[in-house]
């Protein structure tokens, strides 16, 4: 059987369409999971021991568990734990969010942990409590080494996104896969969803090369 | 106005400070110094906790701040502390280093944080750098903002740690003379330096520390000039 690649025009507002729900998840999911990560990597370096155990065992929990499991977990058990059904979206960014929290947290913790010690040990001197040194102090200065590997912390959900066409959301493989039952032409298609996949990762990581540049020419960076 | 009681510190099991007795008076200057290794910059970091003593006493203005239940951070805001690298916050400008703390800490209003931080610069000599960034500024002149950053809390005492050795020595002047004009307006100071000169010119009173202990203490033209301990000695015979 030749390839035929002029079905390609016909198919693509779909594909588009698919892509378009991919991003949405992809940037509700990330957005989730940075303030779920926040606050987790924070409660990491926290002295208070119970908040760094919880902390500890949420992010073990997740990131030793594959989304897929997780994602079945909230769309197929949760229903028959609270009586109702969670709707694919719903189930998605909340599966995805608290997946990429997970993820997310550890970068923040690294990011708080790069900081120097003098910078903790000048704000406590200066009477801030030990909130207020993170909240004006520890924070800012950690959020701008954090945003390279957020970045790539959204390449990540952006391809893992792919699972939720398991739980009938249309995001771009799963409107591959329909255009598929359509056309019978599963290697041309799958290939173009890749490249879509491709360009969006591609146009991501040349974004978060720019700003690790931008930030790096501020002068911000010890 | 700090007094400290049979002062000890350990690090796991590895004890710095073996039980130090020393009182700063108000208005005092007092350096201390001492090889390294001493544990000089340790007691200095007790006296605000930033270190936690393992045992001893520290008043502070009359208060036993060493009890517990005592709010660290009430205290550390009437002790201004000086580092020797600075530690300027670097996204902020030189400004808003000043004006933080006592905007947040103090809740005084931005514009009377920032007016009193204008003062302060005036004060140390870099009026025309306010709205630059700490990594702009040359060694002497980021630690005259830290200085400034410190007096901007009106502290009771000064804790100065080691506050010219990261300095070029052509910085280190401008530094001094900012610390010598404070101790002229009768800032109470305590102050761990190598620098020799300093201690004799402004130090009411000089502490050697030797090995975890104070070995010797007294006027800087005694302690400095007729030293009677041995250790002492030999230590000013290497620095002098």
């Amino acid at each position: 059987m030749a390839l035929d690649f002029s079905i390609i025009p016909g198919i693509m507002p779909a594909l588009l369409a698919g892509a378009k729900m991919t991003i949405e998840l992809a940037v509700i999911s990330v957005a989730i999971g940075f303030v779920i990560g926040s606050l987790v990597g924070i409660a990491r370096v926290s002295q208070n021991r119970a908040l760094k155990v919880i902390a500890g065992i949420y992010v073990d929990f997740i990131r030793g568990t594959p989304l897929l499991v997780q994602l079945f977990l909230v769309y197929f058990g949760l229903p028959t734990l609270i009586g109702r059904p969670v709707p694919p979206f719903i189930a998605a960014i909340s599966a995805m969010g608290i997946n990429s929290g997970a993820y997310v947290a550890e970068i923040v913790r690294a990011g708080i942990q790069s900081i120097d010690r003098g910078q903790t040990e000048a704000a406590r001197s200066l009477g801030l409590t030990s909130s207020q040194t993170m909240q004006y102090i520890i924070f800012p200065q950690a959020f701008r080494r954090i945003i390279p590997p957020l970045g790539n912390e959204f390449i990540a959900m952006l391809k893992d996104s792919s699972l939720v066409s398991v739980i009938a959301l249309e995001d771009l493989l799963r409107k591959g896969q329909v255009v598929i039952t359509r056309t019978f032409r599963p290697f041309e298609v799958y290939t173009v969803v890749a490249l879509i996949y491709l360009v969006m990762t591609f146009v991501i990581s040349k974004l978060v090369s720019w700003s690790e540049r931008k930030l790096k020419a501020v002068g911000q960076i010890d | 106005m700090i007094k400290t009681v049979g002062l000890r510190k350990s690090f796991g099991h590895n004890e710095v400070l073996h039980g130090i007795d020393a009182t700063i008076n108000p208005h005092e200057v007092v350096v201390v110094v001492g090889p390294s290794g001493s544990g000089k910059s340790t007691f200095l970091r007790c006296l605000n906790l930033l270190e936690k003593p393992t045992a001893g006493e520290i008043y502070f203005d009359g208060q036993l701040i060493t009890a517990p239940g005592v709010n660290v951070n009430e205290i550390r805001r009437e002790m201004g502390m000086v580092f020797q690298s600075f530690n300027l916050f670097p996204h902020l400008t030189v400004l808003d280093n000043i004006a933080l703390a006592p905007k947040i800490v103090r809740h005084v209003s931005k514009d009377e944080a920032e007016e009193t931080a204008r003062d302060l610069l005036r004060k140390v000599g870099i009026a025309d750098k306010e709205s630059a960034y700490p990594q702009e500024l040359s060694g002497g002149q980021q630690q005259r903002v830290a200085i400034a950053r410190a007096l901007a809390m009106k502290p009771m005492a000064m804790l100065f740690d080691e506050p010219t050795s990261a300095l070029d020595p052509e910085m280190i002047g401008e530094v001094l003379d900012v610390m010598k004009a404070l101790a002229v307006e009768g800032m109470t100071m305590v102050v761990v330096s190598h620098e020799m000169g300093f201690a004799r010119e402004v130090a009411d009173r000089v502490l050697f520390m030797d090995a975890g202990l104070i070995v010797e203490e007294g006027p800087p033209a005694q302690v400095l000039g007729d030293p009677k301990n041995p250790r002492t000695k030999a230590f000013l015979g290497k620095v002098l």
